[in-house]
């Protein structure tokens, strides 16, 4: 099957008074239809300026598109006009971010800011606009729609909130949504909920899913393929089964021992990663992990590995077979 | 576990927060119920875990056991005192023996002092060091404790990254050699990556200086590592309390089952097996919080009494403690 998004050698980089901050380099995956994808990594490891720039949403100056290309249905979103990805934006590509309330209008009625979305993209009359806003805010679960149809987004909490930027991305029937850490705001009770609504919406709808976090938990139960990203790069990629059951990168490996579980009863010492992540202005030579990882030889602080296949559909970037200790 | 073990008693602990109105005559027209009439003990030298979704009243239960907080009513006593009763001076000298580690380490540290500054403070306050070069010496040696490089002295916290912050902080907490310290989300802050660091670091001084701590936190995957027991909190209130084996694998009171049964495992066979409990709505206000018992509106197996009466905190099993009518 064809994927819906192909994203070949993605750089960006951003230019501070400091120097050229590398975010993301050098960053190929591919969306497939009906799929999610989870893109796993720590604060500032780049996953969400890679989406970002996906929808050429980062800011331009700082920010730099250095390199790539984004194929969305055989369309380079590179290489076309402005116009044409705001009609992209927001319709065929939608967004959940991470903090509802900032990305809410606060003086616009909830209503009015998802029939915005629909009146601008759909082009139709503003009765359809609001007869389709209620279904919406049926389908993501808000009681009382048309009462709530008037609220304003300080009278919903986090956990509705959320809801309702989830109403306002799929108002356009988009082929991808991007969730961008759209739970670390939330409880867990909340957050179980809004995982449990998205995997309903997607079986109904079947729209590719790119979920961003930092959470391995929340990814083992949602994707079907994830990307591990470190510095700027992608260090692993597999599905979502062999992430977690047969881990090739040092720092894949040594996240998931570092991590306690809430079934489990043992309680030795957690594995610990040394140090902290490198910043994207002064990133080592070699392989971005060398530092940190246990495994490291003379090679891997002297050539960055390429990401490579080392199964069929499993793809990591290291020198090091850890499973042996051996060089590849 | 006798009187000995014990070393703090919380008492029908209460904390509400008034609610005013009025700008020139201002009236108290409501209270929130932040923590309402909570008991619970903490052992010496056990790790005593607080968990609960945001705004059930952990964090004002730790301040109020320290006195940050005056409590509306109830009792706090300490290795026999009751910290209620005791203001100014007495009460310094007792506040030497609890401290207190932050959930923000980009917050709690004065970006306008140096790390010296910073971890000598206690020693300041508390007069416990004289000499500027016993000072020196002793913050050198918390640095170390932490795993900090003493030549770190004289820099400021923006040259820190999140994890070596939250070391300063543990650090400062040590300063004045405190036997309690209350933990208030002391790695939700931090990357992955560096959480496992500091816990482990909070393990090995215990060991070594046989601190008690309140651990609260959000993430039940770390409390039911670092915790001995653990406290189930809801809207002020606590639903449940045991050994960590126990709360985690035989759950009692439904909100404790929901509330764990919602913690995403990092293993994707193991997530997509199990039953979920997926509670409906949000947390109700604590200004205004439901009749009876106070997870009703929610409870997947709510019956009649529990619309009316306030379920009692009964011993279930030795040390498992649960309030729920139908238990």
């Amino acid at each position: 099957m064809d994927p819906v998004l192909e994203v070949k050698n993605l750089k960006v980089q951003f230019n501070t008074l400091e120097g050229i901050v590398h975010a993301v380099n050098g960053v190929n995956f591919t969306v497939e239809e009906g799929k999610t994808l989870g893109i796993v990594g720590e604060s500032g490891c780049g996953k969400s300026v890679t989406v970002l720039s996906l929808m050429r949403l980062i800011p331009e100056p700082p920010g730099r598109i250095v390199d790539g290309e984004v194929i969305f249905k055989g369309e380079n979103l590179f290489k076309i006009n402005k116009s044409s990805i705001q009609n992209i934006r927001g319709a065929e590509i939608a967004m959940v971010f991470q903090d509802p309330m900032t990305s809410l209008n606060p003086v616009l009625t909830i209503g009015y800011q998802i029939s915005e979305a629909l009146m601008v993209h759909k082009r139709i009359s503003k009765q359809e606009a609001i007869r389709r806003t209620w279904k919406l805010l049926e389908m993501v679960g808000i009681p009382l729609v048309k009462e709530s149809f008037h609220d304003y987004p300080h009278q919903f909490s986090g956990g509705m909130r959320q809801r309702v930027m989830i109403a306002m991305a799929l108002s356009c029937d988009p082929s991808i949504l991007i969730a961008d850490e759209p739970t670390t705001a939330l409880d867990v009770t909340i957050q179980a909920q809004i995982v449990e609504l998205t995997k309903k919406i997607q079986s109904q709808l079947g729209m590719s899913i790119i979920w961003i976090t930092h959470d391995l938990g929340i990814v083992a139960e949602i994707a079907d393929k994830v990307i591990v990203m470190y510095a700027g790069y992608i260090v692993e990629e597999a599905d979502v089964f062999t992430i977690y059951e047969n881990p090739v990168h040092p720092y894949t490996l040594a996240l998931l021992k570092s991590l306690p579980r809430v079934d489990s009863k043992r309680y030795e010492r957690l594995a610990i990663i040394h140090g902290s992540p490198p910043d994207c202005l002064h990133l080592p030579q070699g392989c971005p992990f060398v530092l940190r990882c246990g495994f490291a030889v003379k090679r891997c602080s002297e050539e960055n590995p390429q990401l490579k296949n080392i199964e069929s559909e499993h793809k990591a970037a290291c020198w090091i077979d850890v499973r042996t200790g051996k060089t590849r | 576990m006798n009187d000995e073990h014990v070393l703090v008693t919380v008492q029908g602990l209460k904390k509400y927060f008034p609610i005013t109105k009025g700008i020139l005559i201002r009236r108290v027209v409501g209270a929130v119920k932040a923590v309402d009439d909570i008991s619970f003990n903490i052992h010496r030298g056990e790790t005593l875990g607080l968990v609960g979704e945001s705004g059930c009243g952990k964090t004002t239960t730790g301040r109020t056991i320290l006195q940050l907080y005056r409590p509306t009513a109830g009792h706090v006593i300490y290795d026999g005192t009751d910290l209620t009763q005791v203001k100014g001076q007495s009460l310094r000298n007792l506040r030497k023996r609890m401290q207190m580690i932050f959930q923000d380490p980009y917050a709690s540290l004065n970006p306008r002092w140096s790390i010296s500054r910073i971890i000598g403070e206690p020693l300041r306050v508390h007069k416990i060091l004289e000499g500027k070069k016993a000072q020196e010496e002793r913050i050198k040696h918390l640095l170390e404790l932490v795993q900090l490089d003493p030549y770190h002295l004289n820099r400021y916290p923006h040259e820190f990254s999140g994890g070596q912050r939250q070391r300063i902080g543990v650090a400062r907490a040590l300063a004045s050699a405190p036997e309690f310290i209350v933990c208030d989300e002391p790695i939700s802050a931090l990357d992955v990556s560096i959480q496992a660091q500091v816990v482990n670091l909070m393990e090995d001084l215990q060991d070594q200086f046989g601190l008690t701590y309140l651990f609260i936190a959000h993430d039940l995957s770390m409390v039911r590592h670092i915790c001995n027991r653990v406290a189930v909190m809801y809207l002020g209130v606590i639903v449940e309390m045991s050994d960590r084996d126990e709360v985690y694998d035989h759950p009692q009171h439904p909100y404790s089952k929901a509330l764990l049964s919602a913690v995403p495992i990092p293993d994707p066979r193991a997530t997509r097996a199990r039953q979920r409990v997926i509670l409906e709505g949000d947390v109700p206000s604590p200004s205004n919080p439901p009749a009876g018992c106070r997870f009703h509106p929610r409870c997947p197996i709510v019956g009649e009494e529990c619309r009316v009466d306030i379920p009692k905190w009964r011993e279930i099993a030795p040390g498992h403690f649960v309030a729920c009518h139908k238990v």
